[in-house]
């Protein structure tokens, strides 16, 4: 029972890691309509930033984590307006050419920069673990740290989205990106910030996800941006608290599948119960019925 | 009573339907003889299209029933009901744009002219027989709607005009016994639509062919049909013969306003 | 010209720059002047072909974006190389390769079949993110699976060589992620043209057959192919099976240009469905010689950059932006076209001049 809860916790921990991640895509995807499949490289290149900032400068934690996530907010930015931006209006299978193109690069960078050997990443959480039931749980300072981040973020932005103008811009941009220009919302703009914020998450994600599993390599961001992009989807894209749980849920079954069933097939077990939801709810958990007028 | 019904090639029966609690149809029939050319038409938003959506599966109906020559089709899929004998147009073309207009009218004549996969992977067996009866049909086809000249063209390089022919001979291909016409006329310039009138009577007549068409320009349903539905807000607000109809004050009011 | 000759000419000019593009390396074969780098991209660089047309079946030809394409090489792979590990030395090495691309494509194509039939009810890219992860599953569990054969039959498990149970004239064929040794490697550059050509035979004839248009109608308009009676699915199905059997026979191909056959993220992973993608793309969707020619020259770009040492793979990236940019954003494709008219206005207009007249005969 107490290892079950252990393996439960730290899943909702990884989860929480997912879906902060998961958010970035989904917003990206609702407003932007595209997949951003350099978002899990963001990641990798915030966690890096991190460890410069910390292991190599010296410098403390919270400053490591302001580097990565103010680093990654203007590396989004970049990337959208020099390699998306152009591409707006044209077919979205070559703006997923172009994604992958970017990702390729940031992977390279990173490569050329840091070499191909993979750096042991200090964890910056030193937050004391805790530890309950008389000690046969043992609930890790990152851990915590994780899950407290995520309900931040969720709050936060969803206080973003209903309160403030931009939040508002976004919301009418992903409905209607036609009418919202003849609101008179700048759609350039709203991507623009929409990008900004999901890479910012994304520096975050890096932070966490590698002071919990401390390998740094430039191929880090690549499988937990799939498995956040998977999460995205699962919930149903376009939706922030589909993205929220869709992470959790996705955490926690390739948790309980590493403990139970085999750490082989844990990423097959993942990506089974995506393929289950689909086909049970083809647009995800809440996402939502598209009709084609005749 | 079933041998009433006998005579009628469609038969429709108390049909409606409902999109988050707006009656978009509304206990809508309909009775249409074998050779009939008969025309649904009403203000915009009164339903016309939603009627041709419910009568080829594209929406189900709530209520009522459709039957066409004797069968039952209420609720079948579209594919079904084209099998059935129901081919349409629409009223914003949906032709197969990056095919050119003789593979369009080839793709109607897919049901009735078949070989194999295996024959159509290795262009062995009956392929050549077959391909060349679709060819030489699907000619004769674009010969009706004089698009001949532009067998070649992709179906998006056509003119709006010839892209509408195109769509009535493309349903014809399928060979059906009703052919629905959504707006055929629509974006026509006067001339062109009183030669869309005498080919939609010779459709009638070449192909023994009953039609149900959907029409905003009054010249023409008044040139044409024989019989009229009038909807209006998805009810039906009069039916009968053309020219009683179009004087029935009722009809006048919805069109003009008060 | 009309349409049905000039595609006729265009498949013919497919096929004969396949032919020249073999009759040239296997004279640089003979007159010994190709690197031994170059030599061993041979077989590759037909599989890569394949994988490119077959792929563009599915994206260009029935419009649906797939991610899974590696997954269903993998399949073909691996049953191929199975069969191969069980004959042994039993039969010829001709035959066991033909039996095995047989064996290859059927595996794929009931795979296919499989998957296809509930995921091709999702559409874009709901429909890529699941193939992307069933390739990744196949992956998976092929890394997960012990094989072995004994007198008494085969015998699977997911746990390791112990739990099969083997007679002592047992033998292990999949060790699990360490995969499948002592294969044949008889797979050669003849054989890989001759299987390409059969590819390109399959895919031209199909487009030009009823099975063809209807795959084509309905990537054009689902709606309207219903209204005329196609079976949709049916045909969508049609494309993604016939695309994942010829993917299977990319998998014996490469199984049987290996020693040892393992399955990693780098070749059977979601990596190399996306770079099967960007041939596609990067040559025109729809456009099978496009996809040839994308495969092969980003087949042997990335080892012709070998002198940028660890830049070429940044190359590769900033090469890939750039082109998307350059073929493909709204502004640039405009400023083409204004450029084009600038400069070539008088021979446009001649050619606008020759379709009016055509338009009037």
């Amino acid at each position: 029972m107490s290892s079950f809860l252990s393996y439960l916790i730290s899943g909702i921990s990884l989860g929480s890691v997912y879906a902060i991640i998961a958010l970035g895509y989904t917003m990206v995807y609702g407003i932007a309509k595209m997949l951003n499949f350099a978002h899990g490289d963001i990641i990798m290149v915030g966690a890096y930033m991190a460890y410069v900032t910390f292991t190599g400068l010296g410098l403390p934690p919270i400053a490591a984590i302001a580097v990565a996530t103010v680093g990654c907010t203007v590396l989004g930015v970049l990337i959208e307006a020099i390699a998306y931006k152009p591409l707006r209006g044209a077919s979205s299978l070559n703006v997923l050419i172009t994604a992958i193109g970017v990702s390729y690069f940031l992977q390279n960078s990173a490569l050329l920069v840091f070499g191909a050997d993979s750096k042991t990443f200090t964890s910056l959480v030193n937050i004391p673990s805790v530890s309950i039931m008389d000690g046969a749980v043992i609930i890790s300072g990152v851990t915590i740290a994780s899950i407290v981040t995520c309900i931040i973020v969720m709050v936060v932005l969803t206080l973003f989205i209903n309160k403030t103008k931009a939040g508002q811009a976004m919301l009418a941009v992903s409905e209607d990106t036609g009418a919202a220009t003849l609101m008179g919302i700048s759609v350039n703009r709203t991507i623009a910030i929409t990008f900004a914020i999901g890479s910012a998450l994304a520096g975050i994600a890096g932070v966490l996800l590698c002071s919990a599993y401390p390998t740094l390599s430039s191929q880090t961001g690549a499988m937990p941006g799939i498995k956040a992009f998977t999460a995205a989807v699962f919930g149903g894209i376009g939706s922030i608290p589909g993205a929220m749980i869709g992470g959790m849920v996705m955490g926690v079954v390739e948790n309980l599948s590493k403990a139970y069933i085999s750490s082989q097939l844990s990423d097959a077990i993942v990506f089974a119960l995506l393929i289950i939801i689909l086909l049970v709810k083809p647009t995800g958990l809440m996402g939502k019925k598209i009709q084609e007028k005749v | 009573m079933a041998e009433n019904n006998e005579k009628y090639l469609l038969d429709v029966s108390n049909i409606s339907i409902s999109f988050g609690g707006l009656k978009a149809v509304d206990d809508f029939s309909i009775k249409i003889k074998k050779n009939e050319l008969y025309g649904l038409i009403g203000p915009n938003g009164a339903g016309k299209t939603t009627v041709f959506n419910l009568l080829t599966g594209v929406y189900k109906a709530d209520t009522g029933f459709i039957r066409l020559d004797g069968q039952d089709i209420t609720g079948k899929k579209t594919t079904e009901i084209n099998k059935t004998g129901i081919a349409r147009t629409f009223q914003n073309i949906r032709l197969f744009n990056n095919l050119s207009v003789i593979d369009n009218v080839k793709v109607g004549l897919h049901e009735k002219h078949r070989y194999s996969l295996f024959e159509g992977i290795t262009h062995l067996g009956k392929y050549g027989r077959v391909e060349k009866e679709i060819t030489e049909k699907a000619y004769e086809l674009i010969k009706v709607f004089e698009l001949q000249d532009f067998a070649d063209f992709k179906a998006s390089q056509l003119p709006y005009g010839k892209q509408r022919k195109l769509e009535i001979a493309r349903a014809l291909a399928t060979d059906p016994k009703l052919i629905l016409l959504d707006e055929p006329a629509a974006g026509m310039n006067p001339q062109e639509t009183q030669e869309l009138m005498d080919t939609i009577r010779f459709v009638r007549d070449k192909f023994d062919m009953t039609v149900l068409l959907i029409e905003h320009d009054m010249k023409l349903v008044s040139g044409i049909c024989d019989r009229l539905t009038v909807l209006n807000f998805g009810h039906m607000l009069a039916e009968g013969d053309t020219k009683e109809v179009l004087n029935d004050p009722k009809v006048i009011k919805a069109y003009l306003g008060d | 010209m009309n349409m049905k000759s000039k595609k006729i000419r265009s498949n013919i000019i497919t096929f004969g720059l396949v032919i020249v593009f073999y009759a040239v390396m296997e004279a640089m074969l003979v007159t010994g002047s190709m690197s031994s780098l170059m030599k061993g991209l041979l077989v590759p660089l037909c599989y890569y072909m394949i994988l490119a047309a077959s792929l563009n079946l599915v994206v260009g030809i029935s419009g649906e974006l797939s991610l899974g394409h590696a997954g269903f090489m993998c399949i073909g792979a691996f049953s191929s190389a199975v069969f191969a590990r069980m004959v042994g030395d039993s039969i010829p090495g001709g035959a066991e390769l033909f039996i095995s691309v047989l064996i290859g494509a059927a595996f794929a194509a009931i795979f296919g079949f499989l998957i296809g039939i509930p995921v091709l009810r999702l559409r874009g890219d709901y429909l890529a993110i699941v193939t992307l992860a069933f390739g990744e599953i196949i992956k998976n569990v092929i890394n997960a699976v012990y094989l072995g054969v004994d007198s008494n039959g085969v015998h699977v498990s997911l746990k390791d060589v112990k739990s099969l149970g083997l007679l002592d004239d047992g033998e292990v064929i999949i060790k699990g992620a360490q995969g499948i040794g002592n294969l044949p490697r008889n797979a050669t550059f003849t054989i890989g043209i001759v299987l390409l050509l059969i590819t390109l035979f399959i895919i031209t004839n199909l487009v030009n057959s009823r099975q063809g248009r209807a795959i084509m109608s309905s990537r054009d308009n689902r709606i309207a192919a219903e209204s005329v009676g196609l079976n949709v699915s049916e045909y969508k199905l049609t494309a993604f099976v016939i695309s994942a059997a010829l993917a299977g026979v990319a998998g014996v191909l490469y199984s049987h240009n290996l020693a040892n056959l393992q399955a990693t993220s780098k070749n059977f992973g979601y990596n190399q469905s996306i770079l099967i993608l960007v041939f596609v793309v990067l040559g025109g969707i729809g456009n099978i010689r496009g996809s040839l020619i994308a495969a092969l020259v980003l087949t042997i770009l990335p080892e012709k950059l070998r002198f940028f040492n660890d830049y070429r793979m940044l190359i590769y990236a900033i090469v890939l932006i750039v082109m998307m940019i350059m073929t493909s954003a709204p502004k640039v494709v405009a400023w083409r076209k204004m450029v084009a008219e600038k400069y070539f206005k008088k021979s446009r207009e001649t050619e606008a001049g020759g379709k009016t007249d055509a338009k009037e005969v």
